[in-house]
């Protein structure tokens, strides 16, 4: 049987190429969408939302790390609706002159 | 059919390329609203291939938490003036901060209940709480600032690196007994450490240099979720993690370099001051007179259009000249503003078309070419000393060259200089004219003035 990979050295694999994506994503974007950038970035590093459903949504954690957990999904909550809408409420705002 | 662990995996595969498809959507206006939407379907999905996991057995916590969540959420992002953006930015990135605390400690004592803590994971969940804790204590002091509660000035006192250094090697000490222990107690002090030195890293720095610390805390909020990623073996908090990590990075390197000064120089630098002002009469009448004829006025916004809210006075100023059959254009400073592109997300608020207005590099050329230039509350960000006076502070930083255009307005709230404290050698050129008091008063005034007919 051959060796088994360590899965936090996939792990490294992983993040190293998203930087990658990261990097050259990010240099294509205009200037004048800076802001909703920043706005966008922050919905989604509401993505600790996943982490949060799995510390909040095991009973057999006990209910203080459930409760831990709430909290977590609450916050991270607020990340993602509110980061999509002000995003998208920036966005529609955008407009090309009418000819 | 049961919902498999691989069956997981490619669905945060789909959502991962949706997230890069939506950032990639930013590119240009035009697509950046089905950006958005991208990004939104692929959290969707991310959420529910999340819920129809093994590990998520009871849904009383998660469904009052989200919504919770989306209720405040919602409420908030439709409410905020958009001049506010910047703090909002600001609370948002210490929530990501704080669940990613949450997250850790909770996955310690839920591992710790079931006996199956080592040391690598310990590691990982250091390595998230600590970047979330300075995540979280850093954007409330930005928010703070920026909200007007703490003053924008940089706190310095002496010994204030040596206090970081000793404050950042006494929380790896902690990390470090952690992972070797297990010792819970290790893991509140150093949570309660990596606080401190959130706050310790960002009073000291001033707050016209906003826009960096909004990018900076932006990228903290990625590498915590990345970590997190790392503690919870979740690719998809990693890939996300990362994206947004290098987002920020990328946004303060862009920001610095637009101030010709370094990283470090902002994060320990600590320049620049909030103060404020004074009122006196104008010459705005003249202003009115010589833009009316005017074959091209370019209209450089700074914070201080923000400040005024004057955003939506200048849409109708450019309205009336434009109707005249002036060429009005908008010429934007990478630093102006609080945060990343402030000023365009205002002038888009006051429905002004993004095709008019324009970046340093696309428009400095135009600048010799112009009759008259109105500066609306900015300053340093077009001051020639950056190209001319070796000594200043300023020198070497990129500036709008509204001093080559036949005549220059500035509209200024006081004669006190820009936030690096240096004075503006424009105020000194002979076709320079300063008008002094509130902005949206002025351009209210003049806009008045436009509208009574000719001359």
């Amino acid at each position: 049987m051959p060796e088994a990979l360590d899965p936090s050295l996939i792990a490294l694999y992983v993040f190293v190429l998203a930087c990658f994506i990261g990097y050259w994503v990010i240099w294509g974007v205009t200037p004048s969408l800076h802001t909703p950038l920043v706005a966008l970035t922050n919905a989604i590093s509401g993505i600790v939302l996943v982490g949060a459903l799995l510390v909040a949504g095991d009973p057999q954690a006990g209910l203080l790390v459930q409760f831990i957990g709430f909290i977590a999904v609450l916050l991270a909550s607020i990340n993602v609706f509110g980061g999509f809408l002000v995003t998208h409420r920036m966005l529609s705002m955008f407009k090309k002159k009418k000819k | 059919m049961e919902f498999t662990v691989n069956h997981q995996a490619l669905a945060y595969l789909v959502a991962a390329i949706l997230f890069i498809l939506g950032l990639k959507g930013l590119t240009h206006p035009a697509s950046a609203r089905r950006g958005n939407l991208y990004a939104m379907l692929g959290m969707v999905i991310a959420i529910v291939a999340t819920l129809l996991a093994r590990e998520v057995q009871s849904y009383g916590f998660i469904i009052a938490g989200i919504a919770g969540g989306a209720i405040i959420g919602a409420v908030v992002a439709l409410r905020i003036q958009m001049t506010a953006m910047p703090q909002l930015v600001a609370a948002l990135h210490s929530f990501v901060g704080l669940a990613a605390v949450l997250v850790g400690i909770g996955t310690f004592l839920h591992h710790q209940h079931l006996g199956l803590l080592n040391a690598v994971l310990m590691g990982e969940i250091s390595a998230g709480v600590v970047i979330g804790a300075i995540t979280f204590t850093g954007s409330v002091i930005a928010f703070g600032k920026l909200q007007g509660l703490l003053s924008g000035a940089p706190v310095k006192f002496a010994g204030q690196h040596l206090l970081n250094a000793v404050i950042g090697a006494l929380t790896i000490a902690m990390a470090v007994h952690l992972a070797m222990t297990g010792s819970l107690l290790s893991l509140a002090l150093m949570t309660v450490l990596a606080l401190v030195i959130g706050v310790t890293l960002i009073i000291p720095i001033g707050g016209a240099d906003m826009p960096v610390i909004i990018s900076m805390l932006n990228s903290y909020s990625g590498w915590a979720a990345a970590a997190t990623g790392f503690t919870l073996h979740n690719n998809l908090l990693i890939i996300v993690g990362a994206i947004v990590g290098c987002s920020g990075a990328i946004l303060s390197f862009i920001m610095c370099k637009a101030m010709n000064r370094s990283i470090i120089n902002v994060v320990f630098g600590g320049f620049g001051s909030d103060s404020s002002a004074g009122e006196s009469a104008g010459v705005q009448a003249d202003a009115v007179y010589w833009m009316e004829d005017a074959g091209k006025v370019i209209i450089v916004p700074g914070y201080g259009m923000a400040v005024s809210q004057a955003q939506h006075a200048l849409k109708e100023l450019a309205e009336l000249l434009g109707s005249r059959g002036v060429e009005v254009k908008f010429a934007i400073h990478p630093v102006a503003g609080r945060m990343p592109g402030h000023m365009n997300v205002l002038l888009a608020e006051a429905d002004i078309p993004y095709d008019q207005v324009l970046e340093m590099d696309e428009i400095n050329p135009e600048f010799p070419g112009t009759d008259v230039v109105l500066v609306v509350g900015a300053n340093d960000v077009v001051n020639p000393a950056a190209k001319e006076d070796k000594s200043s502070p300023i020198y070497g930083m990129p500036i709008l060259e509204a001093g080559r255009a036949r005549q220059v307005y500035f509209l200024k709230r006081s004669m006190r200089p820009g936030y690096s404290g240096v004075d503006n050698l424009l105020f000194y050129q002979d076709n320079t004219y300063l008008v002094f008091g509130d902005a949206k008063d002025t351009i209210e005034g003049m806009n008045t003035a436009l509208k009574g007919g000719g001359h």
